[in-house]
């Protein structure tokens, strides 16, 4: 399942139009994931507030959106652009690889609540395909 | 069995109560068939699936997004029950219609998303825990009785 030459383009039309609003897509998805699957807390169990928007939640997902945006500009070769990322993931923050499934989810859902005519039926598919091939993308250095 | 609290009980009625299943079944199964588009496998007899607006435009997946929606009201009016609710129609998905239950998770995903969309912010984090949580019973149910 990769990028087709329609998919990169739908990506990076629609990060262009949406990437305006990306620290508060990455709060948003981050909040959600933390309450809707609790057992991603155990990730941050040195934050002090792990509410919806609080400090650490939006800083971060601040963080994971500069990833994102590093990802569309990398579309050509995302192992290559997401190298050292991959390694960070895999060798320090070791996030087991399911859980890069269960944010893209929650940043899809975040997409549908803030631009819901411009989160179409195709953009919805090439956005859930480019998430994944992140995951992948992610997850190749890890063994 | 699974327990619902109050509030639980009271949210999903609350956001199935503005969901309208003729709007949001269509919306939802064409999306599916879209973004997921080894779905169309089940549906050979639908007519033309070949684009996006066809799927959107198409009668029969819209007749049949109303049907899958429709099926939920059951849940929602159920839900100490849901396991029982869909034993026949777990059943029927298993050994009359051969659905990979894989597809009964995308469904759900992609329900979300549309209620999603529907809602805005006011499909809180808190909103959308409860919803999956339902969702996942759902799921379950309609995956029990495959052996």
């Amino acid at each position: 399942m990769s990028l087709t030459a329609k998919d990169k383009k739908m990506v990076k039309a629609f990060w262009a139009k949406v990437s305006g609003k990306a620290e508060d897509i990455g709060c948003d998805a981050l909040s959600r994931m933390l309450v809707v699957y609790p057992q991603t807390k155990t990730y941050f169990s040195h934050w002090k507030d792990l509410s919806p928007g609080s400090a650490p939640v939006r800083k971060h997902g601040g963080t994971i959106m500069g990833g994102i945006s590093l990802a569309v500009a990398s579309i050509d070769d995302i192992s290559a652009g997401l190298l050292s990322l991959s390694e960070l993931h895999a060798f320090q923050l070791r996030i087991d690889p399911a859980n890069f499934k269960i944010l893209s989810h929650n940043i899809l859902v975040v997409l549908a609540v803030l631009f819901p005519n411009d989160f179409n039926p195709e953009a919805h598919v090439a956005m859930d395909k480019f998430l994944a091939a992140v995951g992948r993308a992610l997850s190749e250095k890890y063994r | 069995m699974v327990d619902w609290t109050d509030t639980e009980k009271s949210t999903i009625s609350a956001v199935w109560g503005k969901v309208d299943i003729n709007e949001v079944g269509p919306l939802a199964l064409g999306r599916v068939l879209i973004v997921y588009p080894w779905t169309q496998r089940y549906f050979g007899s639908f007519g033309d699936v070949s684009t996006p607006a066809a799927i959107m435009g198409n009668p029969k997946v819209a007749a049949h997004g109303k049907v899958v929606c429709g099926a939920l009201d059951k849940a929602v009016k159920n839900m100490g029950n849901i396991l029982a609710t869909y034993k026949s129609l777990s059943e029927t998905h298993a050994n009359k219609l051969f659905v990979d239950p894989e597809n009964f998770r995308v469904l759900a995903d992609v329900l979300t998303i549309v209620v999603a969309a529907k809602f805005g912010a006011s499909f809180t984090p808190e909103i959308q825990a409860t919803w999956q949580k339902f969702m996942k019973v759902v799921v379950a149910a309609m995956g029990s009785r495959y052996f």
